[in-house]
């Protein structure tokens, strides 16, 4: 059904005049042109289209638009801060944490995810927290290292 | 491109180089059957800002082709890595290229763009040469300025030289480059050049990309492979608002401005088919392959088999067994099309932009030139991106609908349509003399491929034959599409022969890393196999230890490989790999860092095909369709990944994206035996095949 959905998206208002059974993925994608965030599979069982929602990680093509009014919601376009590269984006920089780059929005924001709930991760939390995220290119001792230096980063967890 | 296209590119110094294809493709097995281009295969163009601007046919694809290749460039040129510009797979401005795969990107092109920008350093200290009144010879080219070194007042830059020029050099005489001993550029790990756009979310892929009016197609899909569409009721989904129907041919789709929306009215969609398959199935493949098996073709054959028999003191002889595996790019195959004034353009994920442009000229019935296909970011490739039937649909609908048109393919059409590693038969016989000598060896190989079928050991009496393969499969031998999968035919063949090596180790009573050595000259196999059982720190014994440690070697395209690694398994058969350690010699690496990134992501990719993948299906219809069922490696299956680069400065840079992944079934086959005593003998590793290996041992 269509109707007036409010909601913050990467610090701002949004306001859509959208189906609300419409998954946030494509809303994101077409509506929106946002196209950082990727589609995997389309049933959750890939990761590639992770977004934060109130400092959880989502899975935007499970998202129904609907369900966010009044919520606060950042994507891959919004991570960076306004001057530079989020310590996450350094750290998969500095150890190449991607190949294809293709699921690396979505290893971005699971692992921003993380990093708002559990500052400071071990690597078995970082194993299991980020374990729904999938890389064909094999990235993912690299991404695992990424995430463990921009953790202790002063700005990692904002 | 001819060369009269090059006005297009605006002012500058054009150079373009030809380089024999023959040459390129020494030593590399057959010539693909292409036609290969009449002018030149790489140019680069250097501008009046002094940008350097290459023209290249390969893609990135995640290889890091990118960064590799403008250190090339930069190398011979001379310029900062930061000033050069790479445009890539785009078939109107970029030369003839065969497709980006076969790890032949660095070995085989490599040397060709090195050609073209030594010719470009050399145009370039000529016309300094002219200007500054100097001798060419006593001129130095650095960082982009060209300069006398005795007078400094004497310098000019490129962006001076090229300024308002328009230069055309067609290289035929080929210039020599740079000795490996002076290269400053290449062997460093230059950070990649388009890591900002992929870890901001701004790298655009073709799904990315949006023009004014375009829709986005859902098409109906048959069940199965061999279906026949009889019958489609579009009606419902012409109900959905905003929703187009379009029949062109047997390509039904439903259109949208919302892909999400299309998809819901494809769902509607009631379709009839009738099923047409073999009856074969992920059991009975094995045999149907032997029996169904084309002609073979003798690829090895050295001394005679019934002699070798004759110093034989124990024959081995086993059959193994390796299933379809698919790509599962997480980028699905997508295209957006669109038709401007009867030229066609098409952005696609694709390995092969030449080869989908005339894919894409053929289906529509125009002339190629009509056909531009450009490639952005592509999200995985592996073999799995060079049919490019997503850009053909794009482009039909963009004709019957008159507006551009995106194809996307879901998961399940990803899988439904990949074109699989083929399952393959190995068949193997073997045998050693009472000094622990290999003295036979004959293999037939059904389905995998000729890749790796060689044994690598020095074998007095061998005999290989290939009955068809990954390439140009006979009709009726897999029931759906089949091709190349990172380093095609290698992983089937290199676990039969690994397998086979170590069952006649531990029959001869020989710790495994031994028996190899004792069978094998090539100074560069023993070399990787040495720094890698070090690193591991092997400590001889037979097999079965107890420990869970095995090794395995290849050569893949002149690169040498080898790899140990350590695994448990659990009372249910599960096995978890601890630890792989792999030493790699692929000559010089253009970048280091980026070699050992492909390593791990081979090692990474390789548990996979070992320990889970394999394509389930029946009568044509594909049971694994999806993430839940087909089971890629994941965070938790990681082992501590050591990947080493063995120096070999005397090696020209060779294949790294493919190599370490041939082994990984192979080792996890033998430290799984060394773990359980069981042997295995069929790909993938499943708990159950664990289980079972370990209850025939017992
Ligand atoms: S696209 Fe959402 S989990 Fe795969
Ligand atoms: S980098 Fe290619 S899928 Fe992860």
């Amino acid at each position: 059904m269509v109707s007036t959905v409010s909601f913050t998206l990467n610090g701002h208002r949004q306001r859509l005049s959208v189906d609300e059974d419409r998954r946030l993925l494509w809303v994101l994608r077409t509506d929106l042109a946002l196209t950082g965030t990727k589609f995997g599979c389309g049933h959750g069982s890939c990761g590639a289209c992770t977004v934060i929602v109130d400092r959880r990680a989502v899975r935007s093509c499970q998202t129904p638009v609907g369900t966010l009014a009044g919520k606060d919601v950042r994507t891959i376009e919004g991570l960076a801060p306004a001057d530079g590269l989020h310590p996450l984006q350094r750290a998969f920089i500095e150890h190449q944490a991607y190949q294809c780059g293709f699921c690396t929005s979505g290893m971005l924001m699971a692992a921003y995810g993380l990093l708002l709930n559990v500052p400071h991760p071990s690597a078995a939390d970082i194993v299991q927290r980020m374990d729904g995220n999938l890389c064909r290119c094999g990235s993912h001792t690299r991404i695992v290292a990424a995430i463990n230096a921009a953790s202790r980063e002063p700005g990692g967890r904002s | 491109m001819r060369r009269r296209d090059f006005v297009k590119l605006g002012a500058g110094i054009v150079v373009a180089c030809r380089i024999d294809p023959l040459w390129a493709f020494q030593g590399r097995g057959q010539l693909p059957r292409f036609n290969y281009p009449t002018d030149f295969n790489a140019y680069l163009r250097v501008g009046g800002d002094g940008r350097v601007t290459c023209y290249v046919g390969k893609v990135e694809l995640g290889q890091g082709s990118m960064t590799a290749l403008t250190q090339l460039v930069a190398e011979e040129l001379s310029v900062a890595p930061a000033s050069i510009d790479m445009v890539m797979g785009d078939t109107d401005l970029c030369p003839w290229d065969l497709g980006t795969f076969g790890s032949m990107c660095i070995p085989v092109f490599g040397p060709v763009l090195r050609r073209a920008a030594v010719e470009a350093r050399e145009v370039l200290r000529e016309l300094a040469a002219e200007r500054l009144q100097v001798p060419a010879a006593s001129l130095e080219v650095k960082n982009g300025s060209i300069f006398d070194p005795r007078d400094p007042e004497k310098t000019v830059t490129f962006a001076s030289l090229a300024d308002g020029k328009a230069i055309t050099r067609h290289v035929s005489v080929v210039p020599p480059l740079k000795d490996p001993a002076s290269f400053s550029v290449i062997g460093q790990s230059l950070p990649r050049r388009d890591a900002t756009e992929k870890v901001t979310g701004r790298a655009k892929y073709s799904g990315d990309l949006r023009l004014p009016g375009m829709l986005y197609a859902k098409i109906v899909r048959p069940p199965a492979h061999g279906a026949k569409q009889i019958r489609v009721d579009t009606s419902a989904a012409a109900s959905v608002q905003g929703a187009l129907v379009v029949r062109d041919g047997d390509l039904v789709a439903v259109l949208h401005e919302q892909p999400d929306e299309a998809a819901r009215a494809l769902a509607l969609i009631a379709a009839e088919f009738e099923r047409g398959a073999a009856a074969i199935d992920d059991l009975t493949i094995f045999d149907h392959l032997v029996s169904a098996a084309p002609a073979g073709q003798q690829i090895v054959g050295q001394g005679n088999l019934v002699e070798g028999e004759r110093a034989a003191s124990a024959v081995f002889e086993e059959t193994f067994l390796n299933a379809y595996v698919a790509h599962a790019t997480m980028e699905t195959h997508t295209a957006l099309a669109t038709i401007d004034g009867g030229k066609v353009t098409v952005w696609a994920s694709t390995q092969a932009p030449f080869m989908v442009k005339t894919q894409v000229a053929d289906s529509l019935g125009v002339p190629p030139d009509r056909v531009r296909i450009i490639t952005p970011f592509v999200g995985g490739g592996f073999g799995g991106k060079t049919m490019g039937q997503q850009a053909v649909e794009a482009a039909r609908l963009a004709r019957a609908t008159g507006r551009p048109v995106q194809v996307a393919f879901d998961r399940r059409e990803e899988f439904f349509y990949d074109t699989f590693r083929p399952a393959a038969t190995m068949k193997l016989k073997a045998a050693i003399d009472g000094a622990g000598k290999i003295v036979l060896w004959s293999a037939d190989v059904y389905g995998a491929g000729e890749g790796g079928a060689a044994p690598i050991y020095d074998i007095p009496h061998q005999r290989v034959v290939v009955y068809g393969g990954w390439q140009a499969p006979a009709p009726g031998l897999h029931p759906f599409g089949v091709g190349a999968w990172r380093a095609p035919a290698f992983n089937s063949n290199t676990f039969a022969r690994e397998l086979l090596i170590d069952r006649m180790a531990a029959s001869a009573g020989l710790d495994p890393l031994t028996f190899r050595l004792n069978n094998l000259s090539d100074p560069r196999m023993r070399r990787v196999l040495q720094t890698a059982a070090d690193r591991f720190g092997w400590v001889p014994s037979k097999t079965p230890s107890g420990r869970g440690v095995g090794m395995a070697c290849g050569v893949y395209s002149n690169t040498y490989v080898a790899t140990f690694a350590e695994v448990t398994v659990d009372g249910s058969g599960q096995v978890r790999v601890k630890r792989v350690v792999c030493a790699q010699d692929m000559g010089v690496a253009v970048n280091p860092q980026g070699a050992r990134t492909q390593i791990e992501g081979a090692i990474t990719m390789g548990l996979g095909y070992a320990l889970s993948e394999e394509i389930r299906f029946r009568d044509g219809e594909i049971a694994d369709r999806g993430f839940d069922t087909y089971r890629i490696p994941r965070f938790s299956w990681l082992p501590k990944i050591d990947a080493i680069l063995v120096d070999s400065p005397d090696v020209p840079p060779s294949a790294g994206g493919e190599p370490a992944i041939i082994c990984m079934g192979a080792v996890i086959g033998n430290a799984i035996h060394d773990a359980t005593g069981g042997r295995l003998f069929q790909l993938p590793l499943t708990p159950a095949r664990v289980r079972e290996a370990r209850m025939t041992h017992l």
